[in-house]
């Protein structure tokens, strides 16, 4: 719905812009617009569509129908370049940084100052000391190389380097994350003189006191569409949370049995990891589906991978089944019982190009061997076993996996790691960018699983999902647990509430992160 | 200030480490040489490092931009093979003819005397840097990897210098010959400049070796501008993060095909200097494999990493010349000369097992296989 009165004064209008990704809809008919010495906040759940409306006015990638204007002109950005060139910059998430060049030379990157035609080294350094002033940050060395650096001085560069685009119209994706309390004050002093100056800012932000502290307007996305756009003030947060989850088609869940005591077959203890994992303690019990929600990136995968034996310098106790255990690698984790279905299937789940046989049997070569040699009787039993039983739908097993479609490629990550008898199942967003009957497959052998008496440890960025599947969940943000929910607590605006951490609770953990 | 010293050393641990190696390599080696810190050993060894030392320049650049140029010997043999035609400085100039599919063209007189050589220089080095545009044309018009797009058209040049020099042969000016693989005197006074090297001032730099002066102004005048090029610049940025490198808008292809073609002038440069100091073209297979693998020593044990991004061609010239150094020590040790492989594999080994001890440090295991 077009607001009339914003289009009048506003320097960016969308205006119908639709966007699918192979078939997926992304965005569709959105209208917005934007406008100078306002900070406009984006709202919106994982996967409303905020990131691909940033990149399609960041020249990221190009909409399928609809017009953009700027400035009162019609415009069309085939790149990011030319984007900047109109003064629209944008500060992306995955940092845009070049780790082995110098913080002078990656601020200076796109137009380095210069003198007869070489790079003039100390005039760009001398820009790099000045960007980083303006922020507050003097404290980074320009000489310094990006990879040297932490994370959160990392995305202070990235800040400067956009500054130094002179950015007319500034988009903030969530570029706060990893800053310390102290910078954000800095990056919040800096946005508030941008503003003064006329620049137009759009900020998107998982951290709900943030928009509140710094929004002028905010607009609330879902599921592809521009839902409504209202000035600071006219929306509380709890109307602003139930217009991000609105109403979907139900999807069907297998029934929960009902909950005894069961045993922990997995319990963490204080697990803590660099900054992601801050004192995690967590009990999955046998024929327990515990899921672990809140927004992406508060540290679930982390959770995942450290469990799986991926991560170094991991502190705390795991112990599985009574046992104190401390994989420290993979094929360690995979020796006690733990399976993980890894967050991208395509490089950490399969080998694309090797056959759907080599891959169902990869992680369980042992039991089908004698000796060095791999048993062809067994290999072939096991195999079609382990199509079988999750249905997937293939041509013949000598195919490539790549050959299969999203969801029976996933179907065979799990049915490779299912022929390994795990006792404890970790899956890292399974369902994602998979089509809703194989969904249903999936949520319906996950709950067969647990009633065989497997402990299963779910991540979903879809809320809806760990209601249907899960018989607790787990919340996460900045790399704790904030809340645990089960039984009639365990609802899309308990989980929303407590993802967006917005009693800015810090529960249990006095002193933690933010201190 | 201090800060940004250890900054830089720190950044530049592994060029400062070959630089260390080499002096400590080399002082051994003259202190153990009968006739060591002489003009005469200097030049021989000039001579001997500059063909190497060019073509570890050569690797560098595909190198920083994530690439591996499996044709910098073969560009270096072909460029070797024209100039051999090209620089014969015969004072009537001469006649050159092709022979292909039994016809046989005449393609005019190339100059001879002075004019004629330097023109023959020119072209001598626009056909390796030639050579090197091509190779940068194939790897980012038709999208194929480096390695596999300049073993093909590696091959193709080897090829060339077949057909040019089908046997060991040709002839190079005998002037051009010494003025430039002796001592700065023997320059001088072969061109007949500062009283044919007889001037008074010019005594106390007579001695240094003309291939180290000329690879110091290849380095300085070709090189150094290149680094701090907009387009050098992004020669690291994409073997760096080439996504980066695009979400900031650099021109990513026309930095790829720059790194090729200045690899290629870089080994031209290497090819003309053996031909002149050979004093023939010859198109020889093995050596231009050699050439090729330990180009790519010299870029390691200089310090640049194969993954992209980091290091420096200059790092490259201070590996090539460890690699000739281990094997002048093969000379004087009287060591048999088949144990020299088994060495330099050793030190090879040495110098990236320095480099990797970054590897330890990783806390996401799953970081090192991205």
């Amino acid at each position: 719905m077009p607001d009339a009165t914003l289009s009048q004064s506003a320097f960016l209008t969308l205006s119908g812009i639709s966007k699918r990704y192979a078939g997926v809809r992304a965005l569709e008919g959105v209208d917005f617009a934007c406008e100078r010495g306002k900070i406009h906040a984006v709202l919106g759940e994982n996967g409303a569509g905020k990131s691909t409306l940033i990149k399609i006015i960041a020249g990221v990638v190009q909409p399928d129908t609809g017009a953009m204007r700027l400035d009162g002109r019609d415009v069309t950005f085939a790149t990011p370049s030319a984007a900047n060139a109109a003064g629209v910059v944008c500060i992306f998430q995955e940092l845009s940084l070049m780790p082995d060049l110098s913080v002078a030379d990656n601020i200076s990157i796109a137009s380095p100052p210069r003198r007869f035609g070489l790079i003039d080294a100390r005039a760009q350094r001398r820009r790099a000391e000045e960007l980083l002033a303006a922020i507050g940050c003097e404290d980074v060395n320009p000489l310094m190389r990006v990879r040297d650096l932490p994370l959160s001085r990392r995305q202070v560069v990235e800040i400067a380097k956009a500054l130094g685009k002179k950015p007319q119209l500034l988009i903030l994706d969530e570029a706060t994350s990893a800053l310390t309390s102290a910078d954000v004050e800095k990056v919040y002093a800096m946005l508030a003189r941008l503003k003064a100056e006329g620049v137009a800012i759009l900020y998107i932000s998982h951290r709900m006191h943030e928009v509140e502290a710094l929004a002028d307007r905010a607009s609330v996305f879902r599921n592809g569409r521009h839902i409504e756009t209202f000035d600071k003030g006219r929306r509380s947060t709890a109307d602003i949370v139930q217009l991000m989850i609105g109403r979907d088609i139900a999807t069907q869940y297998p029934p929960k049995p009902a909950r005894g005591s069961p045993k922990p077959m997995l319990a963490v203890d204080n697990l803590s990891w660099d900054k992601s994992l801050d004192r995690i303690s967590l009990s999955v019990g046998a024929g327990e589906i515990v899921g672990l929600g809140g927004l992406d990136g508060q540290g679930q995968k982390s959770l995942l991978l450290a469990l799986f034996g991926v991560l170094r310098g991991v502190s705390g106790q795991v112990t599985v089944d009574g046992r104190e255990v401390r994989p420290g690698s993979p094929a360690a984790a995979k020796s006690v019982g733990i399976a993980l279905v890894p967050e991208d299937r395509k490089t950490e789940g399969l080998m694309l190009p090797m056959s759907i046989a080599d891959n169902l049997v990869i992680a369980s070569l042992d039991a089908i061997s004698t000796g060095p040699l791999v048993d062809r009787a067994r290999e072939t039993e096991a195999i079609k076993r382990g199509i079988a039983r999750l249905q997937i739908k293939i041509g013949a097993p000598g195919d490539a996996v790549a050959t299969l479609s999203g969801g029976n490629q996933q179907k065979v990550v799990l049915a490779k790691w299912l022929m390994t008898d795990p006792r404890i199942i970790l899956l890292n967003d399974p369902t994602r960018g998979i089509d809703v009957g194989t969904k249903q497959e999936l949520y319906r052998l996950m709950r067969e699983l647990a009633d065989q008496g497997a402990a299963i440890l779910f991540y979903s960025t879809d809320y809806d999902e760990l209601i249907g599947c899960c018989d607790r969940v787990a919340i996460m943000y900045d790399g704790r647990i904030v809340r645990e929910l089960e039984g009639d607590e365990l609802n899309e605006t308990n989980i929303i509430a407590s993802a967006l951490n917005i009693d800015g609770a810090t529960p249990d953990t006095p002193g933690a992160a933010h201190a | 200030m201090l800060d940004d010293v250890a900054i830089r050393i720190r950044q530049n641990i592994g060029i400062v480490t070959a630089v260390l190696l080499f002096s400590i390599l080399y002082l051994l080696y003259n202190l153990a040489h009968p006739k060591g810190f002489s003009s005469a050993v200097l030049v021989q060894n000039g001579d001997e490092i500059f063909a190497l030392a060019m073509l570890a320049m050569a690797q560098t650049v595909p190198v920083l931009a994530s690439g591996l140029d499996l044709s910098v010997g073969a560009v270096m043999t072909m460029v070797g093979c024209f100039a051999s035609y090209l620089l014969t400085g015969a004072a009537g100039g001469a006649a050159l003819h092709l022979d292909i599919f039994g016809l046989h063209l005449g393609l005019g007189t190339f100059p001879g005397g002075v004019s004629g050589i330097l023109l023959g220089i020119v072209i001598c080095l626009a056909i390796g840097a030639l050579a090197g545009f091509v190779n940068g044309c194939v790897v980012v018009y038709g999208r194929i990897q480096p390695i596999i797009a300049t073993l093909a058209t590696g091959a193709i040049y080897i090829g060339i210098a077949l057909f040019l020099r089908p046997t060991p042969g040709g002839k190079i000016d005998e002037d051009l010959n010494w003025a430039l693989t002796n001592s700065l005197g023997d320059f001088a006074a072969t061109v007949h400049i500062f009283d044919d090297g007889a001037a008074q001032w010019f005594a106390p730099v007579a001695w240094i070796p003309v291939p180290f002066v000329l690879l110091v102004l290849i380095a300085l005048l070709v090189w150094v501008p290149f680094r701090r090029s907009v387009i050098g610049r992004a020669v690291y940025a994409v073997g760096s993060a080439e996504g980066a490198a695009y979400m900031s808008g650099l021109p990513i292809e026309r930095a790829k095909i720059a790194a090729f073609t200045l690899a290629g002038f870089f080994a031209g440069c290497g090819g003309l200097f053996l031909a002149i100091q050979t004093s023939s073209g010859n198109a020889d297979i093995p050596q231009a494999g050699a050439y090729t693998l330990n180009s790519i020593a010299s870029v390691v044990i200089g310090g640049t990493s194969l993954l992209g991004g980091t290091g420096s061609a200059i790092g490259s010239i201070f590996g090539a010349m460890i690699l000739r150094v281990i094997s002048f020590f093969f000379r004087i040790f009287d060591i048999a000369p088949l144990l020299q492989p088994l060495f330099e594999g050793l030190i090879l080994l040495a110098a990236v097992s320095i480099g990797a001890l970054g590897v330890l440090r990783v806390k996401n295991t799953l970081e090192l296989f991205r």
